[in-house]
């Protein structure tokens, strides 16, 4: 979630340095980059996961690090966002959708040589459904009724009621198969049946995978990779311009254009889960009024943002929705950029002056220069934007726990993730009977069409209200080493899956 | 003894206040802990149960005493987000660094008083000029932008060595050392500019004494009488500096190990900040104080070696 603060005068600097740096590399020659590792990798990340085991923790940093790598789930989530066979090879649903009977891989050991059987996955669910269960996703688990092993291959889930997302929720990070062996101890040393077996954490520094040689699956390309954790951009160009790491999943976009230019590298763009939304405390004057809601929606000038923000690396959102999604639709002209129509709404609204508001702000590069944007966008209908900036855990007390804000600028990452507007006691403050209503049957339906259709009247609903300000989608951004394929473009769920990663020359 | 008796009993003073100043003040800060571990998607159940699982709940006053206690028995708790002891956190980073503030300040020495030296025994000359000059700038640059600038010549450009990282002193304690080179340069470098201009200040206060007339008086050269009366007088502010020096090198620390993405303290500091590992935050700093105020004790005591005035109470 937490990225970079970036500056203005730190990103002057930025340039300077990488202008600098480019000189310096002509001269040094591309000699130092022909020891090449032909089947070990080396991969930056900005942030070190506090524990390894993603079944007990919330962080991003972890999933990257171990999720489809250590970790496997029944199933899995491709780069595409489908799900795909995972430890269960397949599986069939009964006509009611209750039922799921998922037959396991055979001749699978998770790491530290223990056999895997429907007991692990038994074992796996009632952890994540417990009583004091501390599963950071626990609630999209709660329609399990009871997980029976059938025999050690075959395992059946029974569900409260249909769960149309419930194969992919169970392909996600929280939900990998952990054993009842080390379980206890995953948080430090990650025990899991993936492609790739935990060699060590160098707390501070880099965790090693090295390559599961008795992997049930497909054996991967790599036999090691070391993810090393750089938070500062200055440091990351420079560590990948010296060679000394291999790519990152996702670099600053303000240095993008030196290895856009640079044959030894390749940028890879494409999307995420991450909607960037100005949330809107809907519970408070004078954002109870859907006329000021829609003057502001009105007053957001998306593509100013997104040069602005991150160089137009990001495509614009017009409601709460991931436009690589198949249900997705282009709602970004409901209320179009218009000064004229946003100060005769706030006129029609009682405010013909304008109000102000205060705005709080995370500290990621994306949140404090779209701030400083917006105000300025907004000042010109005369809404006067006080910028606060918080820390993360003082964002999650104030504004999402205690709803003790005006406004603020996130991205939520989850993927589908629309039916938090369903929840009135959300930070969003948002009530409205009708969208949880159909929010409710979407989750029941499990055909394919019919859940299109409903998701895309939520996302209809939404951007009507103007809930929210819905400004962009968070673009996922990659530097590798040119000789380097198989990484994901787009990351629908978190990750840095290594199975495909290879060196080709 | 009395003057050591005094110093010791100042030392425990102190941390006791600096313990009950770190819990309090880290209490007031807002965030909790639980929702940062577990996030925006979990219940407030879940957060629930993690709070009293982290022994959140009891009043502070409680916590803080359970707290001063169970350090007194070595005992700095457990890690909130990493579920690690706090001891074993700490100590593992201190090998990376301990060895950087260490060499940080044997390079500053090493490079600061011959300078100021130089600079002294050459007084109002152009190479006094120069030297000062170098030392205003010195004393001007910013660490981080100073490591910047060396990891760009000498590891991107010419490729001596690492960008950054750190190789463990088991597994390659040459790497290890190479990892340390840059940062250790970078930090060093204001230390050795402040060290250049006290030194020189304080030898030119010094020949111009009594003392140095009398020893040339005896016989002695200028060369002579500065190098056996002059340096060991002129000791005394430059201890007090290096004594200094540590604290600023615990904070040049955490912004240089950023900069070469080190797993040391200051590193581990920061993460743990930003984190709400209140805990973790809380024994760093207090090992931090104890690392202060235990230079400064030493540096006292180190008064007393050079000055033996100080020895006895002034008598």
């Amino acid at each position: 979630m937490p990225g970079e603060i970036g500056t203005v005068g730190e990103l002057f600097m930025l340039k300077v340095l990488t202008v600098l740096s480019l000189a310096l590399v002509m001269n040094a020659a591309l000699a130092g980059a022909a020891l090449a590792q032909q089947t070990q990798v080396r991969i930056a990340v900005a942030l070190e996961p506090p524990t390894l085991d993603p079944t007990a923790n919330a962080a991003e940093a972890v999933d990257i690090v171990v999720y489809q790598n250590v970790f496997e789930g029944l199933t899995r989530i491709d780069e595409n966002g489908t799900v795909q066979p995972g430890l269960a090879t397949e599986w069939t649903i009964s006509e009611d959708g209750l039922t799921y009977t998922f037959t396991l891989a055979e001749g699978v050991t998770f790491h530290d040589g223990s056999a895997f059987d429907a007991e692990d996955v038994t074992f796996a669910f009632e952890r994540i459904v417990a009583e004091d269960s501390l599963n950071a996703q626990k609630a999209l688990y709660e329609p399990i009724e009871s997980v029976t092993a059938v025999d050690p291959h075959t395992v059946e889930i029974t569900l409260k009621r249909p769960t149309g997302t419930f194969l992919f929720d169970i392909g996600r990070p929280d939900a990998v198969i952990v054993a009842p062996e080390s379980a206890e101890n995953n948080a430090r040393v990650p025990i899991g049946t993936g492609p790739f077996a935990f060699v060590q954490w160098d707390r501070g520094s880099r965790v090693i995978l090295e390559r599961n040689d008795v992997y049930w699956g497909e054996r991967p390309a790599l036999t090691r990779a070391t993810y090393l954790f750089i938070g500062d951009t200055a440091t990351l160009t420079n560590a990948l311009l010296a060679g000394d790491v291999d790519g990152t999943n996702n670099m600053a976009a303000e240095v993008l254009d030196v290895f856009a230019a640079d044959p030894r590298f390749k940028v890879l763009v494409g999307t995420t889960e991450g909607e960037v939304i100005l949330a809107t405390n809907n519970a408070r004057e004078p954002f109870d009024n859907p006329k000021v809601r829609q003057a502001m929606a009105h007053a957001i000038d998306r593509h100013a943002l997104i040069e602005g923000v991150t160089y137009g690396y990001s495509q614009p959102i017009g409601s709460h929705f991931a436009p690589h999604n198949p249900y997705y639709v282009d709602l970004t002209g409901t209320y179009p950029h218009d000064l004229d129509a946003a100060k005769a709404l706030l006129a029609e609204a009682g405010l013909p002056d304008g109000f102000s508001a205060t705005l709080k702000l995370p500290p990621v590069a994306y949140a404090r220069m779209s701030g400083q944007i917006l105000a300025s966008q907004f000042a010109e209908v005369g809404i006067e934007l006080e910028l606060i900036n918080v820390e993360w855990a003082q964002w999650l007390e104030d504004v999402f726990t205690n709803h003790d804000y005006d406004l603020s600028i996130v991205a939520h990452v989850e993927p589908f993730d629309i039916g938090i507007y369903a929840d009135p006691d959300y930070y969003f403050g948002y009530d409205n009977p009708e969208f949880a209503a159909l929010i409710e049957t979407l989750n029941a339906t499990t055909d394919d069409a019919e859940r299109k259709d409903l998701a895309i009247e939520a996302q209809r609903i939404l951007a009507e209200d103007a809930v929210n300000g819905y400004l962009f989608e968070l673009a996922q951004t990659g530097v590798w080493d040119a000789r380097l394929e198989g990484m994901w473009q787009n990351s629908p769920i978190e990750g840095v899956v290594l199975r495909d990663i290879r060196w080709v020359e | 003894m009395t003057f050591v008796l005094r110093r010791l009993l100042g030392f425990a003073a102190t941390l006791f206040v600096a313990a009950a100043v770190i819990f309090f003040l880290l209490d007031l800060l807002p965030g909790d802990p639980a929702r940062f571990i577990l996030g925006i998607n979990a219940s407030a159940e879940a957060v629930a149960n993690l709070r009293i699982q982290l022994g959140l709940e009891a009043p502070a006053w409680q916590r803080f005493f359970a707290w001063i206690g169970s350090m007194l028995i070595g005992d700095f708790g457990v890690s909130y987000t990493q579920g690690a002891p706090v001891a074993a956190l700490i100590g593992e980073r201190l090998w990376v660094s301990l060895p950087l503030a260490l060499f940080a300040m044997v390079l500053s020495a090493a490079v600061g008083l011959p300078i100021g030296i130089a600079a002294a025994r050459r007084r109002g000359s152009p190479i006094d000029t120069g030297l000062m000059v170098l030392a205003q700038l010195g004393v001007a640059i910013p660490n981080f932008w100073f490591g910047m600038l060396l990891t760009l010549v000498f590891a991107v450009g010419l490729r001596w060595l690492p960008t950054g990282g750190f190789t463990p002193w088991h597994e390659d304690p040459a790497a290890a050392l190479r990892a340390l080179m840059l940062p250790g340069i970078a930090l060093a470098l204001p230390q050795a500019a402040i060290l250049a201009r006290v030194m020189r200040t304080a030898l030119v206060e010094v020949t111009g004494q009594d003392f140095i007339r009398t020893a040339r008086a005896k016989g002695m050269t200028m060369s002579e009488a500065v190098w056996r009366h002059g340096v060991r007088n002129a000791f005394l502010p430059v201890l007090t500096i290096l004594g200094l020096q540590f604290a600023y090198l615990v904070a040049g620390v955490i912004i240089v190990e950023n900069v070469f993405y080190l797993p040391g303290l200051g590193r581990l500091i920061f993460t743990a900040i930003s984190e709400r590992d209140l805990i973790l935050v809380r024994g760093i700093t207090i090992v931090l104080v104890i690392g202060v105020t235990l230079t400064m004790l030493l540096t006292d005591l180190c008064y007393a070696l050079v000055d033996p005035r100080l020895r006895e109470g002034g008598s």
